[in-house]
């Protein structure tokens, strides 16, 4: 019955009264029937981008079909329920990540646009010359190279915490990183290329003792586990909604309300003012103040959709579900010879990258394909993680609550037909 | 799966194990980096020019099997070639690896290099096969810059 899920509302569904089923829950996703190179699809890039339930699709679709028009400025019935249904899904996220305001939820193309926003907005204008920004040595590129622009626009120092070889931070550095010219730290919550759970609400706990702001990435974090950013007390939180079974190009930022404020907008258009004459711009109040121009509303109100649906299964029961089944592909995947795993955290989720002896990641990659096993082989746009570990490049299985146990089997299996065609440690 | 074994011939296999060449070349006078941001695959190409002929030429770092053998194959097919040579081979290879060169009709005068035809099967893997073929014509070029795949 996981396909009428529409109907039923969030607090009916108890992972009590429903055990987690992952075979009902595999028949709301409709690509996961496919076959690729006469092989059923076995879908292990979920931390590239994830696949989206048919209500999520549903939701779009019906979308553009009964109600698309511009949001907050019709007088007319269609814009009013699109502007009804897209500040909807403004307040389903502030619940998914129990923010106190909806005011606080801004919504963005992505991750990257919501680092690069905080970046060009808080960067700008309180980090100057001399002053300093944190970020760990796991991060994706999208959380290096917008502090990095700062750093060339405004004469900032990059500091990058070093992690250690189970690719975890290391927080006795980190500590003594922290200065009276630190003004800002910004980390993964869980790195994309290593998998590590990183101990977010410490490091926001350590930066608050000297008054710092902490933004944390959450991409990684947000699919796999209950996120409440008043628990962290984290200053910003990011995340993506294709990497939460909703669209792509739709995005959230989170931020303290006197933070925001105080902050100048990221672009300007319309939508983000609220007087406008050629001598002077008064701004809109939050969140529209960053939001300028028409949004992606059917982004919007389709993440608000994936929402609904994750509400539904519990994320607490995906949590369950994942721990599970990574300790089972782990073991798993131990067992191919030659293959050694990259980064070994002791908090780890949805990620496991490894190498394997004498073979190149894209080669796995393209063998793997061929037994309909999509995974990411590369550099995961995070160049520094790999030159930490003096690989080139690693293949990474990325697992979401819809793979199973027999997936994970066809992808030890495939594994061993990479070493079966280098001919290398045969079994 | 006769896609995949026309991809990993044993001859390119053998190549990705035991490249030729596969050292810095000393007294080279020219030389190119080049660098695939997709995967990260890098490789130095060196070469001795004399009067126009490669009278040498060797590689150096890392990458897939596919780029590595490639970048093999290359080096052994090019030493003695003139430059005008060496630019006519990188053409027809390019057209191999995109499909547009009839490597059974035997009239293609590429010699091993032709077992690098399956890669034209696996669009995403053209890249790695040309790899060393840009890098060379920076080379050749003497621009001693980075040739990128992009």
């Amino acid at each position: 019955m996981a396909t009428s899920t529409q109907s039923i509302a969030a607090s009916n569904w108890k992972a009590a009264e429903r055990p987690f089923d992952v075979w009902e829950i595999r028949k709301d996703f409709p690509i996961l029937r496919q076959k690729v190179h006469g092989k059923p699809l076995v879908y292990f890039d979920n931390a590239a981008t994830s696949q989206k339930p048919q209500v999520v699709i549903d939701t779009i679709l019906r979308y553009y079909t009964t109600e698309n028009s511009n949001i907050h400025r019709g007088i007319h019935q269609l814009s009013e329920q699109a502007t009804k249904d897209y500040e909807d899904a403004r307040k389903k996220v502030r619940q998914f990540i129990n923010a106190p305001k909806e005011r606080e939820i801004v919504f963005v193309r992505s991750t990257t646009e919501a680092i690069n926003l905080i970046a060009q907005s808080y960067g700008r204008t309180f980090i100057k010359t001399g002053e300093e920004i944190v970020i760990s040595a796991m991060e994706h590129h999208s959380n290096i190279v917008p502090w990095q622009m700062l750093c060339e626009q405004t004469g900032a120092k990059l500091r990058v915490i070093p992690i250690n070889q189970d690719g975890e931070i290391l927080f006795d550095e980190y500590k003594g990183l922290l200065n009276d010219r630190t003004k800002l730290v910004s980390v993964a919550h869980v790195s994309n290329a290593l998998g590590t759970i990183n101990p977010v609400k410490e490091i926001v706990e350590e930066a608050h003792r000297r008054k710092i702001p902490v933004l944390l990435d959450g991409a990684q974090a947000a699919p796999h586990m209950k996120i409440d950013v008043q628990e962290l007390d984290c200053d910003f939180y990011a995340f993506s909604g294709h990497k939460l079974f909703g669209p792509t190009g739709i995005g959230v930022l989170y931020g303290k309300a006197n933070l925001l404020e105080a902050m100048p907008p990221y672009q300007g258009g319309g939508d983000m003012i609220s007087l406008v004459t050629f001598e002077k711009t008064h701004y809109n109040v939050l969140p529209y103040k960053f939001e300028a121009g028409t949004p992606n509303i059917a982004g919007g109100i389709g993440l608000g959709a994936a929402i609904d649906y994750l509400n539904r299964i519990g994320i607490e029961a995906i949590e369950a579900y994942e721990s599970e089944l990574l300790s089972y592909a782990t073991e798993a995947i131990l067992s191919v010879p030659g293959l050694r795993l990259i980064g070994t955290p002791s908090k780890r989720a949805g990620v496991i990258s490894f190498t394997l002896d004498g073979v190149h990641a894209h080669d796995i990659g393209t063998i793997l394909d061929q037994e309909g096993v999509a995974i990411r082989a590369g550099h995961h746009c995070a160049m520094p993680v790999m030159q930490r570990f003096g690989v080139p490049a690693t293949a990474r299985a990325s697992f979401a609550f819809y793979n199973t146990k027999e997936e994970v089997d066809a992808l030890v299996r495939a594994i061993h037909k990479v070493n079966e065609v280098f001919g290398s440690c045969r079994t | 799966m006769s896609d995949l074994s026309e991809l990993y011939q044993e001859v390119i296999l053998d190549h990705n194990k035991s490249p030729r060449n596969f050292r810095k070349l000393e007294g080279a006078n020219r030389m190119a980096e080049g660098y695939n941001p997709l995967c990260g695959d890098q490789f130095t190409v060196y070469l001795r020019l004399e009067d126009d002929v490669i009278k040498e030429i060797s590689f150096q770092g890392a990458g897939c099997a596919i780029s590595k053998a490639s970048a093999s194959m290359m080096t052994a097919s090019l030493k003695g070639k003139t430059e005008a040579e060496a630019k006519a081979l990188f053409d027809r290879v390019h057209k191999m690896l995109l499909g547009e060169l009839d490597t059974k009709s035997g009239e293609h005068n590429l010699g091993k290099l032709s077992l690098l035809s399956g890669v034209c099967q696996f669009p995403a893997r053209v890249k790695c096969a040309s790899l060393s073929w840009h890098t060379l014509q920076a080379a050749l070029k003497g621009a001693g810059g980075v040739a990128t795949t992009e």
